[in-house]
């Protein structure tokens, strides 16, 4: 009998601290990068940004503005799907939280350790789309659905560079396993005192890796490819309707999207949790530390990228996409195909 | 009938009627455009207005005194007041002969020229905010609250002013306002670099504004377009220089036009960047005006003790940061004016938005609607 319940309990333990290690991180990483998003903001644009809640540059900022959220009257349009509409939040979330179960954190602790994580990943992601499509139909509102369409367009066609990039990294590394790719980027060989990161290995990978950054701005609806959000044409386009934590929702989903991509660029092309010191500063925790901040400055380049740059037309977009990155891609796939040949 | 149609062709091909304001960010306030279309092409745009409507004419008919109308110009175009009471007080002044002291002339044309460069901070700061760039919009405003600050010390308001009187002006010029605006000027210049290469010359920018909304020379003749909007096709044609009105002839400064450099002439990037280099003149017309104002001098000797025109109309016109600004104003003896009626620049602008948006996407839209630069208050008037 206490057995039997050993047996399960055992298991569901498991799967319970496994599932809550990645929802930490994202929450705990949501609320820093939404502070640091506004430091940062403030900082290019010659002010302050938050600065009263909680003592040393605001730093509470975030939890208040989660107080404030949760707080907000929970509107539904009348003639709205209530279904989707209140489902949609949730599931594009729990589509990018999904993704991080195989994102090796650390030598020692990966959520889980398939064969097929960068395939796992991309096809788990590709909810994303279908989660804004839902939102953007369900709200009962024409500015929702034009954000909606946009966002279909423009995120099926950025899979596709992003994809044709990832490639190139699988064809360098012969393994659809995350935790195998970057347990070949450890070491410090490439002229004597470069780590062995995929980024330094090939000179088309550089190429790739600036395609595939390209690529997953779009994917996380950053500037300047927010089009299916771009507040000053669509008024918001698909999260127009959400009010409080639906709303808080789709930003969470965003700020989670923009880390794991960064995460899965520092996995492929910077070497994941391997310390760019060769033994020094190596193991489990360090591995943690470096994985963490190649992907923090990811996200910090993004945010940079966002103050900066004004946002592109939906047709300028799939131009960008179709007509450059694409054929890029896919010639830049075959020239790291042909080097890995000939080296 | 739809029914129909989706019957026959197997295709819903519905036109969508969307409304892109009032509340939308991008229509400042209170236009409301409704766009039909098709996908996310426009196929017709049909400007609405009235939303801010406060009768400034009737006001003007109704008030007391003439001089009490000057407050209410204010709050026509609340982007560039100083411009809209010059405007008036130059019309009253023709239409009683009265005559202008040296030093207010040329104070007038210092607070004239800053209210520009502020107006066209906030045309070029919320243009870029339009195509989603947040940076530059808080850089102008940066630069437009030191001229605020500067005319705080003035006037003592930020927004509406209430400074010029008819044949003078309400206060003499605080003791260091001479060296603030020298300061201004001089800190100013870097900064137009500055939004050059953040902005003007991004490639995105470019890529969103030009051969967008193009307003060929003869569309924006027919129109009685004016100011940056008509100098953006190419047009030379600016009343500080070719009417000239103040003691503006005084002055050293160029007139920018488009010219097609990025794009095609007159499309977005032109009316843009005209507003840029117009900055640049007016921060050379700040500093002449600096050095030849005269020390001496009470700014209101010449203002009357009461205003009674003889019968009579007048029409006058003046270089707003949007355009020609005309005041027609009848009188009749009387002690308020018998009939004012303002021709707003921003009106006649916006009543080319069909014509130039046909066939735009609803980007476009945004970035046309930005270029044109409209203040609503002006257009509801």
């Amino acid at each position: 009998m206490f057995e039997t319940i050993g047996n399960i309990m055992a298991p569901l333990t498991a799967i319970i601290i496994h599932a809550a290690i990645p929802l930490t991180i994202i929450l705990v990483y949501a609320l820093v990068a939404i502070w640091g998003e506004r430091k940062i903001a403030g900082f290019i644009q010659d002010r302050l940004g938050p600065m009263r809640v909680g003592g040393f540059h605001g730093w509470a900022q975030s939890i208040a503005d989660l107080l404030k959220l949760i707080q907000k009257e929970d509107i539904i349009p009348t003639d709205a799907s209530r279904f989707l509409f209140k489902f949609a939040p949730f599931m594009m979330f729990a589509a990018s939280y999904a993704a991080f179960a195989v994102i090796p954190f650390s030598s020692d602790y990966i959520g889980s350790n398939i064969n097929v994580g960068v395939f796992y990943l991309l096809a788990v992601t590709s909810i994303l789309t279908l989660s804004v499509i839902m939102a953007g139909w369900a709200s009962n509102n024409k500015w929702s659905l034009l954000g909606g369409m946009r966002s279909a367009a423009q995120m099926v066609s950025y899979e596709v560079p992003t994809i044709a990039t990832v490639l190139t990294v699988i064809v360098v590394a012969g393994s659809l396993n995350l935790m195998t790719v970057t347990e070949m980027q450890s070491g410090n060989d490439i002229l004597g005192f470069l780590p062995n990161w995929f980024i330094f290995q090939n000179p088309f990978l550089i190429v790739a890796f600036i395609i595939f950054f390209i690529s997953i701005l779009a994917e996380s609806h950053r500037v300047p490819f927010d089009l299916p959000e771009s507040e000053s044409e669509l008024v918001g386009g698909y999260q127009t309707e959400y009010s409080g934590m639906r709303w808080a929702m789709f930003m969470l989903a965003e700020y989670a999207d923009m880390l794991l991509l960064s995460l899965l660029g520092a996995t492929l092309f910077f070497g994941g949790w391997n310390s760019p010191f060769g033994e020094f500063m190596a193991g489990p925790f360090w591995g943690f530390f470096w994985f963490m901040l190649k992907g923090l400055l990811l996200v910090f380049v993004m945010m940079w990228i966002r103050w900066t740059l004004p946002r592109y037309r939906v047709d300028q977009l799939m131009h960008i996409c179709w007509s450059i990155l694409i054929p890029l891609s896919f010639v830049n796939l075959i020239l790291v195909a042909l080097w890995e040949m000939i080296f | 009938m739809i029914e129909e149609q989706i019957l026959e062709t197997g295709k819903d091909t519905r036109e969508m009627t969307i409304n892109m304001g009032p509340q939308h960010p991008s229509t400042h306030g209170v236009l409301r455009l409704e766009l039909v279309l098709d996908g996310e092409m426009v196929k017709q745009c049909r400007p609405n207005i009235g939303y801010l409507h406060r009768c400034f004419e009737k006001y003007a008919e109704s008030v007391e005194d003439y001089a009490k109308v000057i407050p209410y110009t204010d709050r026509m175009d609340y982007v560039s007041a100083m411009n809209q009471e010059h405007g008036y007080v130059i019309a009253l002044e023709r239409l009683l002969e009265v005559e202008v002291p040296e030093r207010v002339e040329y104070m007038r044309v210092i607070v004239a020229e800053l209210q520009r460069i502020a107006s066209h901070l906030l045309g070029i700061g919320t243009f870029g905010l339009d195509l989603g760039a947040f940076t530059p919009f808080l850089y102008c405003f940066t630069e437009r609250e030191k001229i605020l600050s500067i005319f705080e010390k003035a006037t003592g308001a930020r927004l509406l002013y209430n400074y010029m009187a008819v044949g003078g002006l309400m206060r003499d010029i605080p003791k260091d306002f001479k060296s603030d605006t020298a300061e201004f000027v001089k800190t100013f210049r870097p900064k137009i670099k500055e939004l050059n290469d953040l902005l003007s010359y991004n490639k995105i920018f470019i890529d969103r504004t030009a051969h967008i909304g193009i307003l060929p020379k003869e569309v924006a003749l027919n129109y009685a377009a004016s100011g940056p909007v008509l100098r953006g096709s190419g047009v030379e044609w600016d009343l500080r220089k070719n009417d000239p009105y103040s003691i503006y002839d005084r002055f050293d400064f160029e007139i920018p036009v488009g010219k097609g450099e990025v794009g095609t002439l007159g499309d977005c990037w032109d009316r843009y960047i005209v507003r840029v280099r117009e900055m640049e003149q007016s921060l050379r017309i700040i500093e002449q005006a600096l050095d030849g104002m005269p020390e001496e001098g009470d700014v209101k000797e010449g203002i009357p003790k009461r205003i009674r025109p003889k019968e009579g109309e007048i029409y006058t016109r003046t270089e707003t940061p949007r355009g020609e600004l005309g005041y027609y104003i009848i009188s009749d003896k009387g002690a308020s004016p018998y009939r004012v009626k303002a021709r707003a620049p921003s009106f006649v602008h916006l009543s080319m938005l069909p014509a130039i948006s046909k066939g735009a996407l609803i980007a476009d839209m945004v970035a046309i609607v930005g270029s044109i630069d409209i203040v609503l208050g002006e257009v509801d008037r």
